[in-house]
């Protein structure tokens, strides 16, 4: 295997290697305690086989939000509007007639 | 109904069919309706909406067909795509791994993620499509954020895999460093 992970010291800073790959999910997710935060991107500061890492899941996040948009279908708002109106009408769709509250 | 895009790729990765997506779209935004009542002015209607709407499709679409289920998933390490895809040489411009990942089309992409077992598939899914916080994910499936945790990191660690074998069938591996 690679360098990354593979044994880079904490030099002094209380974060080696194995555990920036271990808390790098929730480093990138925002979801580490400021303190732990501060010491994670120290140790990406002067590791760059970890901050190559870094870089490269965050950009693969990127990638899969971007490529995973599919457009709606007209057909599809018109679709949800009519079903809106029918039930604020009191007439409930036909395929959904008996699930519902009580027309008010 | 400014979250639609949203919901409506999220059911699509669900269900993986838009004939399904649509119908879960459209009941999410009935129950939404007959539930507006229930819901607190000031809370999080984007997340509220996602409750709904992944409630609805592991209620009502689930159960239809098999699934791959999390036991049928090898687990595998931290960084997998990036260790077989990368790093360059570390020197500056445009390296092998940016090109790797914007070769990834939008196909491959989708059919990545709707590979993944349900548990993994809506929590990488809400995290990393979505954007939820882990918090959110937990009020939106129900579950323990610890559970989400897990399955946020191994549904990302299958999704690399699943990417990899796309990488793989395209005969573009053997540059990384794992490939020894």
């Amino acid at each position: 295997m690679g360098s990354t992970g593979d044994g880079i010291s904490d030099m002094g800073c209380g974060v080696d290697c194995d555990q920036a790959v271990r808390q790098l999910y929730d480093y990138l997710d925002g979801e580490l305690t400021d303190e732990r935060r501060h010491e994670i991107a120290e140790h990406l500061d002067y590791c760059s086989p970890c901050s190559g890492a870094a870089e490269f899941e965050a950009e693969l996040r990127h990638v899969i939000a971007d490529r995973c948009r599919d457009r709606v279908p007209d057909s599809l708002l018109q679709r949800v509007a009519d079903c809106i109106e029918a039930e604020r009408n009191g007439e409930a769709p036909a395929a959904r007639r008996g699930v519902g509250a009580p027309p008010s | 109904m400014e979250h639609m895009p949203g919901l409506y790729s999220a059911a699509m990765r669900m269900t993986r069919n838009a004939a399904d997506a649509e119908d879960l779209v459209q009941e999410t935004y009935l129950r939404a309706y007959r539930a507006f009542a229930t819901f607190t002015e000031g809370t999080n209607l984007r997340a509220w909406l996602y409750r709904i709407l992944t409630n609805t499709y592991i209620n009502s679409y689930r159960a239809a067909k098999r699934r791959p289920q999390i036991a049928d998933v090898e687990d595998v390490e931290d960084l997998y795509l990036y260790r077989r895809i990368g790093p360059g040489d570390g020197s500056a411009g445009r390296s092998a791994e940016d090109e790797a990942l914007d070769s990834f089309t939008d196909d491959e992409v989708k059919a990545a993620i709707e590979s993944l077992p349900d548990a993994f598939r809506i929590a990488v899914l809400l995290a990393d499509v979505e954007g939820f916080s882990y918090k959110e994910i937990a009020e939106i499936t129900d579950v323990p954020i610890g559970t989400v945790m897990s399955r946020i990191h191994r549904g990302r660690r299958a999704l690399q895999k699943a990417l990899h074998d796309f990488v793989e069938s395209r005969g573009l591996v053997g540059t990384g460093r794992a490939a020894e």
